[in-house]
């Protein structure tokens, strides 16, 4: 199983999650968002946290329109999965792959704790190994995460059951406690809180460590 | 260009004294022209030169077995085995903060982090120490606002973790914050990089942003009290770009790894001024450079301009000839900014030359060796009068007075602004003693605190110095962490008053015998002086920062003790109320003297605690607001109950020094009480944990509603 990790300028999770992913077992490549391909054999590709391109513009903005996008979206076309945390998931926003916002916290500070998420379904490769209901604690770190969407998308995200994650308190002004949401094949996912931070016991918590370890699987098993 | 004339005004407006331009026409023999006025300006003021403190920060000791790199450098270098090394420094950026908070913080953190990667040194922690006015003053909300979002608007895109540091209020900051940075990253230990240029004819390369006219005589700014025309400073304020620093990080260590890189230093302030002078001083070289290859944000900007530009994420380097091609691809990678400006010289000579001009040509080995010194005139401070009478006060009523104080309340506010997870090697965050991170890839971990209590230095210099480096080593080695070495933000008023020079010769006297105790030198620092305005002077603000090695995960001591420990209080209490917590917080008294600190026992009390932290659950250090804080702060963290025996107000908030509150299982009890006999460290069972209230003695209350007011009171007084 082999897993490529996104770097644009600005990116500071990449190591990160390349580290998540190696404890699950993949092997990991960084790709430079200047490349127009993956490296052969990718089955998963991460895009990492952080501040791509400073969050200029708008966060993920820039990112979306980088030379390697092309070849991401191919990968999702073919079936391949797609993992974007935090910078990520706004990454995934502006390129279509999912749909929604993020804007500002409703606050208008930046957050970082550890916070309660509910896994809302365990039907995708992401949130198998969870039980349906579940509490997973996840640190948050970011000033953008307050994800919003039409009336008719959430309604549409809701019937398909593609909400993966919700806050227990809303601690952003997400709509409907919105943590995470799944594409509509399923093999896509973004979300704010960052699993890969909660992967360790050394460092307080294991609760993400069971997404990597999931996903591993599916992944060589797609 | 026709530059201006020079003037009385002119040189009274660089900060330099009719002496001290006497000095220039003496080392010229000619008179400089206004580019070479800037550039002694920029040299010789108080924030590059050191003039006033240089005296006495030589007498700190900075020299141990594990140093590997002392004060100097960008940063100092300790050693911290398996060939690894951490490279850490504390710098103010105070004056700019109070004119501007939010990029007056954000570019103190970029300064901190550049001095860091600047050695080499990839950085993997933050704090940042804070002290601002009274609650009440008009300034104070918004300050408070503006640094800690300044602070997280620069570190957090850089993505280090910020794991510690300090808030503070107190009149005496009303008209000057205090923003001091920390930031320590690692390095192996043979590939750190240095300043001193060597090579004769070797390119001079300009590495990241361009030069604009931001900053320009900020250092010159930094060295001078506020009045009441403060607001006109503010475009002496730089401005950050933490995704530009960055990308700066990132091709800086792939520039070093690539093996192109002779010496480095990084344009922080008097910006291409003070970096050339520093790398060709330090190599016994000339420079010469040509300010029409430097990369610039706006069109005709001077030869002064451009020397004292403080625009920030800047590098310059001397590069190895042959590598020039590779060095530059690394830098096109990253979009950055990448020019050769100039080279250097056999002659001592720094000769700046614009537009086929030359427009300064100095002596450059003159102009950092012949920077003023002054061993001003101090005078010892006065010993403080006895405490007076403390008034009867209800156990409980002391300890809220604390927690519903902004000063001693829980900090989430402030910390939860920061990514202190970033890298993923958090071990503890923010709210519990020392922060600790874990050296990549390793089981090893690095323990960070910074500490000063001002109140105790006003009143007794040397004893408050002391303190400050005593209550860093018991923060390290509450977590379990061996205490390696220190750095020094030195933060007082205006050194020309012999009181204030007094203030400072003693507690850089106290710093100086604590650190020789405890082992941990100073490997390097920053002073700020003149933080007054109008005359009035902050609290001498010494603020120490400290790093500690954990070498197994075994050797961590948590902060999170469980219900049926017992509470138990090493070292000796005998009730030292005098400029205590309570007395301030509860009475708005600060009398009597600072605590005296016994450097003996606090190195045999810290040894102690480490070397038995297999029968420790948890421990703390007892600092300002003595045991019942501490024990409330533990209590609060781990949501469980404590009851301490004791209702005597001096053995609840009293402030001697040396001690710590460690939860101990039963189980261990007997074993941790005969193990102190015999190391001869005073243990004392004060009490249990358990339960889900406060108990002081006689009285109690729910730890919910004390932690209810702890949780809630920062944001209730400065949200």
């Amino acid at each position: 199983m082999k897993a490529a990790v996104l770097v644009f300028p600005g990116s500071n999770c990449d190591r990160d999650l390349a580290v998540a992913f190696r404890q699950a077992g993949c092997a990991v490549e960084m790709v430079w968002h200047k490349d127009t391909s993956l490296p052969d054999g990718v089955d998963i590709v991460g895009i990492p946290g952080g501040f791509s391109f400073g969050d200029y513009l708008r966060c993920g903005a820039i990112a979306a329109r980088s030379p390697i996008i092309g070849a991401l979206k191919s990968h999702v076309e073919r079936g391949g999965h797609a993992l974007g945390i935090c910078n990520g998931f706004q990454v995934l926003v502006e390129t279509g792959l999912l749909p929604g916002a993020l804007i500002r916290n409703a606050r208008l500070k930046f957050i970082c704790r550890p916070v309660a998420l509910t896994v809302e379904t365990t039907s995708s490769d992401f949130t198998n190994a969870y039980t349906k209901g579940q509490t997973v604690t996840y640190p948050v770190a970011h000033h953008d995460g307050n994800y919003i969407a039409s009336p008719d998308t959430l309604a549409a995200l809701n019937d398909a059951d593609r909400v993966a994650f919700r806050y227990r308190d809303n601690i952003n002004g997400s709509a409907e406690n919105i943590a995470g949401i799944l594409s509509e094949n399923r093999r896509v996912l973004g979300l704010m809180p960052h699993p890969e931070r909660a992967a360790d016991s050394a460092l307080g918590g294991e609760d993400g460590a069971d997404l990597f370890r999931s996903l591993a699987i599916a992944a060589v098993t797609a | 260009m026709t530059e201006p004339t020079i003037t009385e005004d002119v040189i009274a407006a660089h900060g330099l004294t009719p002496q001290e331009y006497a000095n220039i026409l003496r080392i010229l023999n000619r008179a400089p022209s206004f580019t070479e006025l800037g550039i002694f300006s920029a040299m010789w003021n108080e924030h590059c030169s050191y003039k006033s403190s240089k005296k006495w920060l030589r007498t700190l000791p900075t020299e141990g077995p594990q140093v590997i790199c002392g004060p100097g450098e960008n940063a100092g270098v300790v050693d911290i085995g398996d060939g690894q090394a951490v490279v850490f420094k504390m710098e103010s950026h105070n004056h700019p903060s109070y004119i501007e908070p939010y990029q007056g913080a954000a570019t103190g953190v970029g300064g901190i982090l550049r001095d860091v990667f600047t050695m080499g040194a990839r950085p993997i922690a933050a704090m940042n120490a804070l002290s601002f006015g009274e609650v009440t003053h008009p300034k104070t909300k918004r300050l408070v606002a503006g640094v800690v979002e300044g602070v997280g608007g620069y570190g957090n895109p850089f993505g280090v973790p910020t794991i510690g540091g300090e808030v503070r209020f107190h009149a005496a900051y009303n008209g000057n914050c205090l923003v001091n940075a920390f930031a320590a990253g690692l390095a192996d230990a043979d590939k750190i990089f240095y300043s001193a240029a060597s090579g004769i004819g070797m390119p001079v390369v300009y590495l990241g942003a361009k030069t604009g006219r931001d900053g320009v005589g900020g250092a010159t700014m930094a060295s001078a009290e506020f009045d009441d025309t403060i607001e006109e400073k503010r475009p002496t304020v730089q401005v950050g770009d933490p995704f530009t620093e960055k990308r700066l990080l990132e091709a800086t260590l792939e520039l070093m790894a690539s093996g192109s890189v002779i010496s480095i230093q990084d344009m922080g302030a008097a910006g291409l001024t003070c970096s050339a002078v520093e790398m060709g001083d330090k190599g016994g070289l000339g420079i010469k450079l040509n300010l029409n290859l430097v990369p610039v944000r706006e069109k005709a900007m001077t030869a002064y301009e451009m020397m004292l530009s403080e625009s920030q994420e800047r590098m310059l380097m001397v590069l190895k000839p042959e590598k020039e091609a590779e060095a530059k691809a690394i830098f096109d990678k990253w979009d950055l900014d990448f020019a050769i400006v100039g080279e250097t010289i056999a002659e001592d000579r720094f000769l700046i030359v614009h537009n086929d001009t030359i427009m300064a040509d100095l002596p450059l080995s003159k102009l950092a060796s012949t920077a003023p010194e002054y061993d001003r005139p101090w005078v010892e401070t006065p010993a403080a009068a006895p405490l007076g009478d403390v008034p009867k006060i209800a156990a409980i009523d002391a300890l809220k007075s604390l927690i519903s104080s902004p000063n001693y309340a829980r900090k989430h506010w402030v910390w939860e602004q920061y990514d202190s997870q970033v890298m993923a090697d958090t071990v503890q965050a923010p709210g519990l003693g020392a922060g600790i991170v874990r050296v990549h890839g390793t089981d090893k971990m690095l323990a960070f605190t910074s500490d000063v209590t001002p109140r105790y230095v006003k009143a007794n210099p040397f004893e408050g110095g002391k303190q400050a480096v005593a209550e860093a080593y018991r923060n390290l080695c509450a977590v379990g962490a061996r205490p390696l070495a220190t750095t020094d933000n030195l933060n007082f008023g205006n050194p020309e008053k012999p009181e204030i020079m007094g203030q400072f010769v003693g507690a850089i006297k106290g710093i100086g015998e604590a650190c020789l105790a405890l082992d941990t030198p100073i490997v390097s620092g920053n002073v700020s002086l003149y933080n007054e305005t109008d005359g009035q002077g902050i609290l001498p603000t010494p603020t120490i920062g400290a790093v500690g090695l954990i070498t197994t995960p075994d050797a961590l001591i948590s902060g999170l003790p469980s219900a049926g420990d017992f509470a138990v209080v090493l070292g000796a209490t005998q009730g030292h109320l005098g400029q205590s917590a309570l007395l301030a917080e509860a009475f708005g008294r600060e009398d009597g003297d600072a605590p005296v600190v016994d450097l003996v026992a606090e190195r045999r009390n810290g040894t102690f605690l480490r070397e038995n932290g297999a029968l420790v659950s948890a421990a703390t250090d007892l600092s300002d607001g003595g045991l019942a804080l501490a024990g409330f702060e533990m209590a609060d963290a781990a949501n469980v109950g404590l009851r301490l025996v004791s209702e005597e107000i001096g053995q609840l908030f009293g402030e001697d020094q040396a001690r710590y509150l460690v939860a101990v299982h039963p189980d261990n009890l007997e074993t941790f009480l005969s193990q102190a006999k015999v190391a001869g460290v005073p243990a004392t069972n004060a009490g249990t944990f358990g339960g889900d209230k406060i108990t002081l003695g006689a009285e109690s209350a729910p730890l919910s509603t004390l932690s209810q007011i702890y949780r809630s009171a920062f944001a209730e007084k400065l949200a």
